[in-house]
């Protein structure tokens, strides 16, 4: 049977073995507790707590009056002891809430559990979604809330569940969906009221049998609606927003578009396991699986720890490293990033902490590029990443613009291919931050046009 | 931890394929073909293939000294040229010559233009045509065990129905036993390396059929004498549609782009046999279509996801 897939894209080794068969442990941290003011897309929260003040295990930190943002929560109980910048995974510096765990672990009981959601409407829903602070925990870090509310003359056709997980090493989102398969399935169930009209599709890639086949045995209880599990083609990147929604719909999201306008929704497998845990059981986001794993890390693990906790009790949680790693990666290989300390701590975005030696890296040296067109196959949004090359290097943005570059979705599959080591990636990168300084810079003279 | 991390911009990890990787695959699929052309050609066949590569190589790293450019012979770029070179002179050609074609080929086909990746026809070819212009006499003397006489697309063009019988039968012209140059003798033996650059991933498949299948198809439409089988087993073309026109830095980037190359290679090369003041014309066919390839590249760009299908109006 030919699998759905997408064009383009390439196969890297996976790396999943190490973590495949490891069932998740739950991890307590010891050390203090870091809260970003930052952990979604959209406007960053303002810290509702001060320097002393006592927290409960899912009282509100941090937040914001604006709609494109997600409330911050503790996980744990116990005293802030500081509200101040401090080093994020992602190498920045943002306001954080540092919070003392004193070992009681109590609970707030702001959200109340609705084991029978059929009775909440869809403001209800939304409203818990937004409270229990459910973003996309694929990595992408959007507000599920904003999300789940697309314009009313948009038709949702297809809610996918995206449990691809295309990342080499990664097994969170397998082991959730194998482990906590009804309340992923649940998950979409409930965010399939606000949709009657749609079908429910579990997109999974194909290497992961096991999640599959339970996936469709709990389908087959009976009650499985307008459910289905699709197996996808193993191919990266698979789990991309554009790809998966073309494997599973054959549409193509123009350049510019959302999801919505060709009719679907996706959502991560672990962010529906969230809404499920906020809507039935009344348990905000407090923590994440995360696939602690990489080849210099001893006894790799996946690992549901609370939000905030230190990347480095983390790896101490695995064992340590085996040697020196020589990047230490929040997320996979493809699409993570190196992290320049181990003490930061953890988001709701992150899936993975990888460690990897020098030797699964990327040689230092670029050389000439050969025109062998590797990076055009591999590339799934259709452009000419050894054609963008040249524009970014002299700073031509408009040439890079024209050229279709600020498509490009950052998945490194050229980077990858390229047999000349070329930074085609990093150059896309450089080039869609010239083309937004452009425009930005215009809109500024623009404005100032018409004072 | 002592050591400080390492930070970068993703993806961390790679494929793992290097120029030099692929160059070392080309060598090694030419090699087959080498080894007929010195079997069927005799032993200076060797003494020619080592002056080419030798002369590409020093010509190569004395250049990028003299132009203070960190030397990258060890990419394997500069061999690959000096073979093809090689693969294109006939075995008695004076080595002073097939020097100064290999001098010509580096210096002037590639690194006047930049360098690896960036010349805009086949070095090999350039060399090979310059030496074709300086020295006719010597370029087209052909022999075959100590025997002079004309290559089989030679008696093709210019023999008297009569002459027909004076070619080699098929068999030994797919194994290469006939007068020629030194890497275009054996079709056996190149069909041998193409596939293995095709099984490797290195070359697609797209250039070597679609150039082949239209010389064959053009042939029976001209009525050629000795059939398509014959022609494309003769000649340049098997060596030009594996090794010359795949050539990365002088074919089109995209799968559509490269068969429109491939047919102009193949239709220009028909005219040429057919029509043309020389028997033979892969070289300056593929040569032409090089020059063709940014006009290529530029109309056959890839859709990008999403973007609305081209149609006729706007």
């Amino acid at each position: 049977m030919k699998l759905p897939t997408f064009i383009g894209g390439i196969h890297p080794p996976e790396g999943k073995e190490l973590t495949s068969h490891k069932e998740i442990e739950i991890f307590t941290p010891q050390g203090n507790l870091v809260f970003p003011m930052s952990q979604h897309l959209g406007v960053p929260c303002t810290p509702t707590v001060k320097k002393g003040d006592r927290v409960l295990i899912g009282q509100k930190i941090g937040d914001s009056d604006a709609f494109v943002s997600s409330p911050i929560l503790s996980s744990v109980s116990g005293i802030v002891k500081e509200v101040g910048p401090r080093m994020t995974i992602s190498g920045s510096v943002e306001t954080c809430v540092v919070i003392e765990n004193d070992g009681l672990y109590e609970h707030e009981t702001r959200l109340l559990p609705h084991p029978d959601y059929e009775s909440l409407d869809a403001k209800e829903i939304l409203s818990v979604i937004r409270e229990a602070g459910i973003v996309g925990m694929g990595g992408a870090c959007f507000p599920t809330h904003v999300k789940l509310a697309p314009p009313p003359d948009k038709k949702i056709r297809w809610l996918i569940a995206n449990g691809a997980e295309c990342e080499p090493y990664l097994n969170c989102d397998n082991r959730l969906m194998l482990e906590h398969t009804e309340p992923v399935i649940e998950g979409l169930r409930i965010c399939m009221r606000l949709f009657p009209e749609a079908e429910g599709i579990i997109a999974v890639e194909n290497n992961k049998p096991d999640s599959i086949a339970k996936i469709e045995e709990k389908l087959s209880d009976g009650r499985g609606g307008k459910i289905k599990v699709m197996p996808h083609k193993v191919k990266y990147p698979q789990g991309a927003e554009k790809m998966l929604i073309y494997s599973v719909t054959g549409q193509e999201i123009p350049p510019g578009a959302l999801p919505a306008d060709v009719s679907c929704i996706i959502l991560n497998v672990r962010t529906l396991y969230a809404i499920w845990l906020a809507v039935t059981q009344g348990i905000p986001v407090l923590d994440r699986v995360i696939s602690v794993t990489g080849d210099v890390i001893l006894n790799p693990k996946n690992l549901a720890a609370p939000l905030g906790t230190s990347v480095r009790e983390l790896i101490d949680a695995a064992g340590g490293f085996t040697e020196e790693p020589a990047k230490v990666l929040a997320g996979g290989p493809m699409m993570g990033i190196s992290m320049r300390s181990l003490d930061v701590p953890i988001v709701k975005g992150t899936s993975g902490i990888l460690a990897l030696s020098s030797r699964s890296g990327i040689s230092p040296r670029e050389t000439n590029c050969l025109r062998c067109g590797r990076c055009i196959e591999a590339c799934p949004m259709g452009l000419q990443p050894a054609a963008l090359d040249t524009p970014v290097r002299r700073r031509d943005y408009d040439s890079f613009e024209a050229h279709g570059g600020v498509n490009c979705i950052e998945c490194g599959s050229c980077t990858y291919a390229c047999p000349a080591n070329r930074r085609l990636t990093q150059i896309c990168r450089d080039g869609k931050a010239g083309v937004n300084a452009a425009r930005r810079k215009k809109q500024q003279a623009e404005k100032g046009a018409q004072k | 931890m002592n050591r400080l991390l390492v930070i970068a911009s993703s993806p961390h990890i790679h494929a793992g394929l290097s120029t030099q990787k692929i160059m070392g695959w080309v060598l090694a699929a030419l090699a087959p073909a080498g080894l007929a052309g010195v079997y069927f050609l005799g032993t200076r066949s060797l003494a020619v293939i080592a002056a080419c590569v030798a002369a590409c190589v020093l010509t190569e790293a004395a250049w990028q000294k003299c132009a203070k450019l960190p030397v990258t012979v060890s990419d394997l770029s500069a061999a690959v040229t000096g073979v093809l070179l090689a693969y294109n002179l006939p075995p008695t050609i004076p080595l002073w010559m097939a020097v100064c074609g290999s001098v010509f080929a580096m210096v002037i086909a590639k690194h006047f233009f930049g360098g690896l990746g960036h010349n805009i026809v086949n070095p090999a070819l350039a060399g090979r045509a310059m030496m074709l212009i300086c020295w006719p006499v010597a370029m087209t003397t052909w022999t075959l065990h100590g025997v002079t006489g004309p290559t089989p697309l030679a008696v093709l063009k210019d023999g008297a129905s009569g002459a027909l019988g004076t070619l080699p039968s098929v068999m030994d012209a797919f194994l290469g036993n006939m007068g020629g140059c030194i890497g275009e003798t054996s079709a056996a033996a190149l069909l041998l390396g193409g596939g293995l650059l095709i099984a490797k991933g290195i070359i697609s498949w797209r250039i070597p059929l679609v150039y082949i299948a239209t010389v064959a198809g053009m042939s029976l439409l001209f009525g050629r004498a000795a059939g398509p089988l014959f022609e494309i087993l003769t000649g340049g073309l098997m060596l030009g549609a594996f090794f010359m026109a795949t050539d990365y830095a002088t074919s089109p980037m995209t799968g559509k782009g490269q068969t429109v190359f491939a047919f102009g290679c193949g239709a220009i090369t028909s005219l040429i046999r057919v029509f043309g003041g020389y028997p033979e014309g892969v070289s300056y066919s593929i040569l032409i279509m090089n020059l063709a390839v940014p006009l290529i590249d530029r109309v056959t760009v890839p859709r990008i996801l999403g973007e609305a299908k081209k149609s006729g109006s706007k």
